[in-house]
């Protein structure tokens, strides 16, 4: 039995309830088994009146109705088990963050968490009724055997324990070369389905054809072994087959002299003969049953892998429960879990090392890395190698550099994603450890790389930050970001489901409607974008460059950036390169530029200069909503007219 | 399905017909013996009964493991000779592309189905037919009636039984499929879209929607496990019901004890094998609608016609001429393309050897249609494409590959070693040719980096998109066809490495003759000629200096670009 499994069984209340029913019903059935060969064999050998025959009846439908019972609870069982599994699952792929679940094998945790839980069901209501019906059922049999006759009774109890003893002796020294064939077999599948996706590149190389030898000549090498192996795994099948039935031979061919010698009566001996085999059918049965939730073990094994790892601390989650830090106390109720809409980030701003005193929450922090390393498990280079940066409220950081040089892991770290091996994170003078990492995030816009689409409407892709938003601002958010038009020609406009992982948008669509994300979010002050512009042709490129222009007014931005336009946008430019700053130039080309960061050093923290037009309308909507952001947008405008 | 298959197929039913039938004669010859014993007979009439007893108990096992043997070696041949039959008529591309990811690997569990359609659906059944026949036998030869009795409960047993457990699983899975699938888009969502979750701290709401999808599925399920319990219920008790009625007539109508028991205990154990295949019923709607589904592959028309008699590969230096070419896409493509619009209408172009010509224009016009119909990947709806004069279609496409190709669309990297996956396009190059390729696509840092024996592939985890480019390009250099296709070498490339690679690809490329797709300009002064496509429509041509001196999608573009960049 899984261990693992069992613990979680015990833990669900409603299951261990279940799986009582489903135990009590089968074993049950099992024992009534022994009452109709009672009546069948007193009705054959003529002792009982036919009449019996109706008690023979009443059995069978008691046992009927047991067994429907045993079936409909088993279901239960197995879908409370796979649930509880699937919830605990998901919970820690949550909990081990997005930085570690990259590391992953990320298809294969999606299969194991949807499909490959079914594999389950066939150890949870096949495997563990069996058990418990061979539990009990064999030694039920023996008991009445012994009564009834003794010399029948010893030949079985001596012959039963072979099976369990054959069984395990086979299935030990089969048990190594099994798992290697089941491992095999996996990889086969794995092979095949990998020549059929990679299909378009064998044909344009002319591979085609030639693999199809390939897979034949695979699929032959495997089965070839796997028949090998199965020769001897098959074994066990014989030997048990080979007990249960000579077992019945020993015990009919006595029998039948001992009835000719008038030393048995045949009520007895009839008995004998059908009870017989009730003891060896259950083992049988459990061994038969126990192949067939291999996969179930397989697929338990590996969900349990996946709960029990253990973190390690660079890709950990950052605490989700702030430590109580009396440096840091939060001056704005700080949006929790429960209200995800309020995303104004209101988070904590402190009065830090270096901040300007006045500095107001909510608004733009001082960002700062002291010698941070970053080393991911099992890499020998760290990603990030003794960096120490600040970033001014407002100021607008391009990271450049060739890919692998660590910007992407920068931008993880200012997300919590990956906590650093050494140094720490400072957001206006706070360690980032100690912030409250749900109130931090708010506080942040982020578009990554290659972002995800989800199967729901596209408004609800965009709102994705801001589930509180009307369908207006979800509007301006996308044209914002250059694909409200695009969204408008869709068959149902906004509530247009986005198919399987965004499949009928282009890559550029996509891009853009995770930037219209971070557009409806219009308050958030720190804007963290991995490479906005790639893969989108040079149209569109100006015109999320202009966007993203806009977006970044009055806020902190980090950019990751590929192309010059995007670089241009920014007053910084930070070149890392194997996961140091090799180089960080302020460009002093742009004026506007340079008087954005005056003003954020003249003010003390919160340099908003004048905004777009769409940032001001937002932001004014915002604060006729909620009073409680009026201040700040007070003292915004007012900067602006200054 | 060949004809040693077949024979196995045979001979794998006979060794399970024969393992249930020793079981029978077991319990028979041992319910004779004990019930002539106890009439207290000479000893030498119970002899034969003995002897059998232990002959069917013997050779029960052996049997038992004949048919296992023998079953998974047909199962294991049946699964291989479906997936090398999927695998050749992928071969030629097929109308309803079957592109999604999910989609494929789906197909590939498909393949399975014939593993299971014969060791769990078909085997047991010709075994259990066979047990059920040899039981009425003997019924009809000791009692005719009891044969008719027993013949109707196998039969509602045996076949009833498994029909209606497959008409509710069909009917079931068709409600339970979508709430599978939707938990799968959940748990991706989750998976995948973990960092957007994380970010706008949408995690818990996903979170939410994934497990209120199980418990959806969990409802469907625990409403089809009732279909099987009410199977279970219903073979027991038609198993039950049988023998007690069995044993009613035959005392009634006094055939004698012998005979009333052997009665009573062959149909007992005929129903063993009987039993199970309710279940089997259920997992037979799975296997046909999972056959089905590949046969709908296989028999799905295939996107280009080969040529009877194909004509012989013309000679290089090679001439295309691309002539008014108008390309449609299926009908029922993917939203937005409904509209039947072609996708490439009226294209006409000419590669003399040696020339380059780019392809520009903004995606969705065509490029990639132009490139899929020179590699025929597609069949043009009107217009062609010469070859030396040969019109394409007269070739065969895997030798019209060999003349046109280079890389494609949605590159793959395979799960083997770097040095494999870049050999496919050279299975005979040399060492040296491999660098070179490797050089040429200035990916050698990489390799150095990474080792040529390192283990690529799965979901491009260890690959990163610009790589992955490169390496694709590596391979078509290796591959150096007569006229090479590039479609958007520099896509995912960062802006330095994009404008090296392209400068290097100009220069690799120089006297080769090269169709480019791409969005980028930078560097294009250097090609022959530069076609602009729009709605599948050629909209301007000509020399890059002419371009950006008429007004037009080519300035307009170029503009952009100039601006975004320093």
């Amino acid at each position: 039995m899984h261990k693992d499994l069992l613990r979680l069984m015990r833990a669900e209340q409603s299951v261990r309830r279940h799986l009582a029913v489903t135990f009590v019903a089968a074993v049950a059935a099992g024992l009534l088994v022994l009452v109709q060969a009672e009546l069948l064999a007193g009705v054959l050998s003529g002792r009982f009146a036919a009449v019996a025959l109706a008690g023979v009846a009443a059995v069978v439908g008691l046992r009927a109705l047991l067994a429907w019972t045993q079936g409909v609870y088993a279901g239960r069982t197995a879908t409370g088990v796979k649930s509880a599994l699937r919830h605990r699952l998901l919970a820690r792929l949550r909990e081990l963050g997005p930085a570690r679940l990259a590391g992953h094998r990320s298809g294969e945790l999606v299969t194991l968490t949807g499909r490959g839980l079914d594999g389950l069901d066939a150890y949870l209501t096949g495997y563990l009724p069996a058990i418990a019906v061979a539990a009990v059922v064999p030694v039920a049999v023996l008991v009445r055997l012994f009564a009834a006759d003794l010399a029948s009774a010893v030949i079985v109890l001596v012959t039963l324990p072979l099976i369990p003893i054959f069984g395990a002796l086979v299935g030990m020294t089969t048990k190594a070369v099994t798992e290697r064939q089941f491992q095999a077999l996996s990889r086969l599948g794995g092979h095949f389905l990998d020549v059929v996706r990679g299909l378009p590149t064998l044909r344009a190389f002319g591979r085609a054809r030639y693999q199809a030898t390939v897979i034949e000549r695979v699929a032959d090498a495997h089965r070839g072994a796997t028949m090998r192996t199965l020769r001897v795994a098959f074994l066990s099948s014989l030997v048990l087959e080979l007990c249960a039935s000579l077992s019945l031979a020993l015990v009919a061919v006595p029998i039948g002299l001992r009835l000719l010698g008038g030393s048995l009566d045949l009520t007895t001996a009839l008995l004998v003969l059908l009870l017989a085999p009730e003891a060896y059918l259950p083992l049988r049965a459990m061994g038969t049953r126990f192949h067939a939730s291999m996969e179930g073990v397989a697929a338990a094994d590996a969900a349990f892998a996946v709960l029990d790892r253990e973190s390690d601390p660079t890709t950990a989650p950052l605490d989700h429960t702030p430590a109580p830090s009396a440096s840091a106390p939060p001056t704005a109720p700080a949006p929790h879990g429960g209200a995800p809409a309020d995303h104004r980030g209101a988070g904590r701003g402190s009065p830090g090392v270096g901040a300007a005193p006045r500095a107001l929450p909510g608004g733009p922090p001082r960002i700062r890395l002291e010698d941070v390393t970053v080393r991911y498990p099992g890499r020998d280079d760290p990603a990030l190698e003794h960096v120490t940066l600040t970033i001014e409220p407002g100021e607008r950081v391009a990271l450049v550099g060739e890919s692998g040089g660590g910007k992407s892991t920068l931008l993880s770290l200012l997300l919590g994603f990956v906590r650093p091996s050494e140094g720490r994170v400072l957001v206006d003078g706070t360690d980032l450890r100690e912030l409250d990492l749900d109130g931090w995030r708010a506080r942040l816009a982020f578009v990554p790389q290659r972002p995800h689409l989800f199967t729901t409407t596209v408004a609800g892709n965009i709102r994705l930050g801001a589930p509180a938003a009307s369908l207006q601002e979800v509007r301006q958010a996308a044209t914002a970001a250059h694909v409200h038009d695009f969204i408008d020609e869709l068959p149902q406009g906004y509530e247009t489901q986005v198919g399987e992982r965004g499949a009928n948008l282009s890559a550029g669509q996509r891009q853009r409607i995770a930037l219209a994300r971070a557009f409806c979010r219009p308050s958030a002050p720190v804007l963290l974008l991995d490479e906005p512009t790639a893969r989108l042709d040079g149209r569109s490129e100006a015109a999320v460059v202009a966007a993203t222009a806009g977006l970044c007014h009055g806020r902190t931005a980090v950019i990751v950036a590929h192309r010059p336009a995007m670089i241009e946008l920014a007053d910084r430019v930070i070149r890392l390169h194997g996961g140091r700053v090799i180089a960080d130039t302020t460009s002093g080309s742009a004026p506007g530029n340079q008087a954005d960061r005056r003003v954020t050093n003249d003010h003390g923290g919160n340099g908003r200069p004048a905004d777009g037009a769409d940032q001001e309308r937002a932001n004014q909507e915002r604060a006729d909503r909620d009073p409680a952001v009026s201040p700040r947008t007070g003292s915004t405008s007012t900067r602006s007219e200054a | 399905m060949n004809r040693r298959m077949g024979w196995r197929l045979v001979l794998a039913a006979l060794a399970g017909g024969a393992a249930d039938l020793a079981g029978l004669g077991l319990i028979a010859a041992a319910a004779w013996l004990i019930t002539r014993a106890a009439e207290q007979p000479p000893l030498a009439a119970l002899s034969v009964a003995i002897v059998a007893t232990r002959a069917f108990a013997t050779s029960r096992g052996v049997f038992r493991y004949a048919e296992r043997l023998t079953g998974h070696d047909v199962a294991l041949r049946a699964q291989a000779d479906s997936r090398e039959r999927l695998y050749a008529s992928l071969i030629t591309p097929r109308q309803p592309r079957h592109g999604g990811a999910d989609l494929l690997s789906r197909m590939v569990d498909d393949t399975e189905a014939v593993q299971d359609l014969l060791v769990r659906c078909l085997l047991p059944a010709a075994a259990a037919a066979m047990a059920g026949l040899a039981a009425v036998v003997v019924g009809l030869t000791l009692l005719p009636v009891t044969a008719l009795v027993l013949a109707a409960g196998l039969v509602v047993a045996g076949v009833l039984l498994p029909a209606s457990t497959a008409t509710a699983a069909r009917r079931w899975s068709a409600r339970i499929a979508p709430a599978r699938a939707e938990l799968a888009g959940r748990v991706a969502d989750l998976v995948h879209g973990s960092a957007d979750l994380a970010a706008y701290g949408a995690g818990d709401r996903a979170l939410a929607d994934a497990m209120a999808a199980d418990e959806r599925l969990a409802g469907l399920e625990r409403r089809q496990a009732r279909v099987h319990a009410t199977a279970l219920a219903g073979g027991t008790l038609v198993q039950g019901l049988t023998v007690a009625a069995i044993v009613l007539i035959a005392q009634s109508a006094g055939v004698g004890t012998v005979a009333t028991a052997v009665l009573a205990l062959t149909a007992l154990v005929s129903f063993e094998p009987v039993l199970p295949l309710a279940a089997a019923g259920e997992r037979l709607a799975g296997v046909l609608a999972a056959l089905r589904r590949l046969r709908e592959v296989r028999s799905a028309p295939p996107m280009i016609t080969e040529p009877a008699a194909p004509a012989p590969p013309p000679a290089s230096p090679l001439t295309v001429d691309i002539n008014d070419l108008v390309v449609r896409h299926a009908p029922r493509t993917p939203a937005g393309q409904e509209d039947g619009r072609a996708a490439v209408d009226g294209v006409s172009l000419t590669l003399t050897p040696g020339k380059r010509v780019a392809l520009v224009g903004p995606s969705g016009a065509g490029k990639s249609t132009v490139l899929a119909a020179l590699m025929r990947l597609v069949d043009p709806e009107s217009g062609n494409i010469r070859i030396n004069g040969v019109d394409s279609r007269d070739m065969a496409s895997d030798d019209v590959r060999a003349l046109m190709t280079g890389l494609t669309q949605d590159p793959y990297i395979f799960q083997t070693s770097l040095r494999d996956n870049l050999r496919l396009a050279g299975p005979e190059a040399g060492e040296e040719e491999l660098l070179r390729a490797v050089r040429d696509a200035r990916l050698e840092h990489w390799v150095e980096r990474t080792g040529w024996d390192a283990e690529l592939g799965e979901d491009g985890g260890t690959v990163s998109g610009g790589q992955l480019q490169r390496l694709a390009l590596a391979r078509a250099l290796l591959y150096d066809p007569p006229v090479l296709l590039l479609d958007e070498p520099a896509e995912a490339l960062d802006e330095e490495t994009a404008d090296a690679l392209m400068e290097d690809l100009l220069d690799v490329t120089h006297d080769r003759t090269t169709l480019l797709v791409t969005h980028r300009l930078k560097g294009l002064e250097r090609v022959d000629e530069i076609v602009v496509l729009e709605e599948g429509r050629v909209v301007q041509r000509g020399h890059h200096d002419e371009l950006v001196g008429q007004a037009g999608y080519y300035r307009d573009l170029w503009e952009s670009e100039v601006l975004t960049r320093r």
